[in-house]
């Protein structure tokens, strides 16, 4: 748990002081990621840095696993807590085992425990040892460097991590990726995280809870879908964007929104039977599977009605199915690209686990307003 | 800078080679035989000071650009530096002769004066390479729990090893260069036979002064420039 406590820094400039962190308290719970988000110039490299103590705070307090850090010296602080910059900071002239085993050897590791650690976190972020190890960072592509950029922060397995723009160096696919396999590993790991980032699909996507600054100040502190669905003021929904509801359709899953108990039947059922069952349910199509329960088409209530033929008989192909791992956004551009109301959701074994329709995913949407409204 | 560097490498040993054809032509090489003696006891003389001025002008020029380069220093460093290059531009025969001016003649200013020549270079390109060493490496490794030491040691250093090296390179290719000088202030070395060849217009005597200095230019350089291939490290060392 990392807990900031009225966290001032004051620059004393030439031109007058600049308040950089104006009374900064927050706390980000155990194994979770905080993204602190803002404008450029805005504190969030100076709120972090003070953690580390790489910028000394003017006043305040900082407190890890409740700990006030002002009682342990600048080394041992900083060789506890894993750090990531925008710019990677590989030191060119260690080979990517030695830029791994650089706070393990600093804490007086055995150099063989280092030297396996390093082979294994190499293994972490799909980057074969045998190939890497005896590597220059100038000899590895960007995303490569970020990905032995985070895991030589990893390395001697701090409970806290301090990121900087940490994947701000990179094209827009491999960020992608590099979060995704970050994200991945965070579920194992399960570090304290306080993520620096002026992006705000990053911070919805990698975020516990977003802390949105200006000017030094937290304007709402809160989780990813209550920043963008009810954003605290004036400053954060225009920061967020007038496209935050989009925005939340990368929060949810289409498992979460799938009607499991849609109208399905086997291909070799009857029609009249799923045209009983569309009836029933109110639904105007029902989902034809295969004998692995694999959705395979669909009979449209009308045709169904009084069929003498196997739904499998009368069935039209699907236009698209979708995993019920991916996001809404993934759903209704799919929706769109294929101009229907509704989509076949699979599981990861590509089994039918229900249907995603256009009104369901409005009324995930809308759920947070009514429970507001409700309050 | 590296072009006239690399000419100068090419053409020495090819002008030293056309001068060997020549000379053994010419019956010379009997006359530059003569001074055998001469040559050996003169070319170590030369080398003890090439190797004493060179060596004391590392030791000391490293540490100093090192101490500059530090944080506490950034307010006077530059100062010092214009200092330094200012002192670059004085010729290095003036040098010389300043030198002899306080510390009279013999070894001793002439070892000084080489000893100057070369600590300019030195220092600046150790300066200015540890300058270069980016930020964030330094921020990295403070963020990381490095002790200032550590970092001088395993991120600056190495770091701006390749700059260093260059500037040693050059350094003491003023000091061999120089040396020969060292003659006219009673400090000895080949200068000797050079300038004494020159003045009874002995082709001979001049040779016998003149090729084992060439030879001891190329041999420095060759053996600065394979210690800054193989002692830079691989990640920062553009000649690999
Ligand atoms: N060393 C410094 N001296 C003076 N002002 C600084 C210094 N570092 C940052 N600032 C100022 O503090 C403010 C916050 O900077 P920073 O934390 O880097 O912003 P962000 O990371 O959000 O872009 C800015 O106005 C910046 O100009
Ligand atoms: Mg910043």
């Amino acid at each position: 748990m990392i807990r900031l406590d009225k966290l001032t820094k004051i620059f004393e400039t030439p031109n007058g002081p600049v308040v950089a962190a104006d009374k900064v308290s927050m706390e980000v719970p155990k194994g979770e990621i905080c993204i602190l988000l803002g404008p450029s110039g805005c504190g969030k490299t100076t709120a972090l840095k003070m953690i580390n103590r790489l910028i000394p705070l003017t006043s305040g307090r900082i407190l890890i696993d409740g700990q006030d850090t002002a009682k342990l010296n600048d080394v041992e602080l900083r060789r506890n807590i894993g750090y990531v910059i925008q710019q990677i900071g590989l030191f060119p002239n260690m080979t990517i085992e030695e830029n791994i085993c650089v706070v393990p050897k600093l804490l007086g590791w055995d150099m063989k425990k280092a030297r396996k650690r390093a082979a294994e976190l190499l293994d972490l972020v799909a980057l074969d040892p045998n190939h890497f190890l005896r590597r220059y960072p100038k000899e590895l592509s960007g995303g490569q460097q970020q990905r032995v950029g985070v895991i030589r922060a990893l390395a001697a397995d701090p409970p806290v991590m301090l990121m900087d723009e940490p994947f701000g160096a990179i094209d827009p696919i491999n960020r992608e990726v590099i979060q995704d396999e970050f994200l991945k590993m965070q579920s194992e790991l399960k570090k304290t995280i306080m993520f620096v980032s002026h992006d705000i699909d990053e911070a919805v996507k990698m975020g516990d809870k977003i802390a949105i600054f200006r000017a030094g100040k937290i304007e709402q502190y809160d989780s990813p879908d209550n920043v963008l669905a009810h954003p605290a003021n004036r400053f954060v929904a225009d920061f967020v964007g007038a496209d935050r509801t989009l925005k939340r359709l990368r929060l949810i899953s289409a498992g979460e929104v799938a009607d499991a108990a849609a109208p399905v039947i086997g291909a070799h059922g009857k029609a009249s039977e799923a045209a009983a069952m569309m009836r029933e349910h109110g639904a105007a199509v029902a989902v034809v599977t295969d004998a692995d329960h694999h959705p395979v088409g669909y009979v449209r209530i009308e045709e169904a009605e009084g069929s003498g033929a196997a739904a499998g008989e009368i069935a039209h192909p699907l236009p698209a199915t979708v995993a019920a791992g991916a996001d809404l956004r993934a759903v209704v551009s799919e929706m769109f690209a294929h101009d229907t109301m509704w989509l076949a959701c699979v599981d990861e074994t590509g089994r039918f686990a229900g249907t995603v329709t256009q009104p369901a995913v409005t009324r995930a949407l809308g759920e947070t307003y009514r429970q507001a409204q409700a309050a | 800078m590296r072009k006239t560097l690399d000419l100068t490498k090419a053409a020495v040993p090819l002008a030293t080679f056309a001068l060997g054809l020549w000379v053994a032509a010419s019956g010379l090489l009997d006359q530059i035989a003569a001074y055998w003696e001469d040559i050996v006891y003169l070319t170590e003389q030369h080398m003890v000071l090439v190797a004493a001025s060179g060596g004391a002008a590392i030791l000391v020029g490293i540490p100093v650009g090192i101490w500059l380069s530090r944080p506490s220093m950034e307010r006077y460093a530059e100062y010092v530096m214009q200092v330094f290059n200012i002192g670059t531009t004085i010729p290095t025969l003036a040098v010389i002769a300043l030198s002899m001016t306080l510390l009279g003649i013999g070894f001793a200013p002439a070892f000084f004066g080489l000893f100057v020549a070369s600590l300019l270079p030195i220092v600046r390109n150790t300066y200015a390479g540890l300058l270069a060493v980016p930020a964030h490496l330094k921020e990295a490794a403070t963020g990381m729990g490095m002790r200032p030491l550590v970092i001088l040691w395993r991120v600056e250093l190495p770091n701006a090893l390749y700059v260093v090296f260059s500037g040693v390179r050059t350094a003491l290719a003023i000091n061999v260069g120089t040396t020969p000088l060292a003659f006219l202030i009673g400090g000895g070395g080949l200068g000797e036979l050079i300038f004494t060849g020159i003045d009874l217009m002995d082709t001979g005597m001049l040779l016998a002064g003149a090729v084992p200095v060439a030879m001891l230019a190329v041999t420095v350089d060759f053996l600065t420039g394979q210690s800054q291939l193989r002692l830079v490290p691989k990640g920062v060392n553009p000649l690999r």
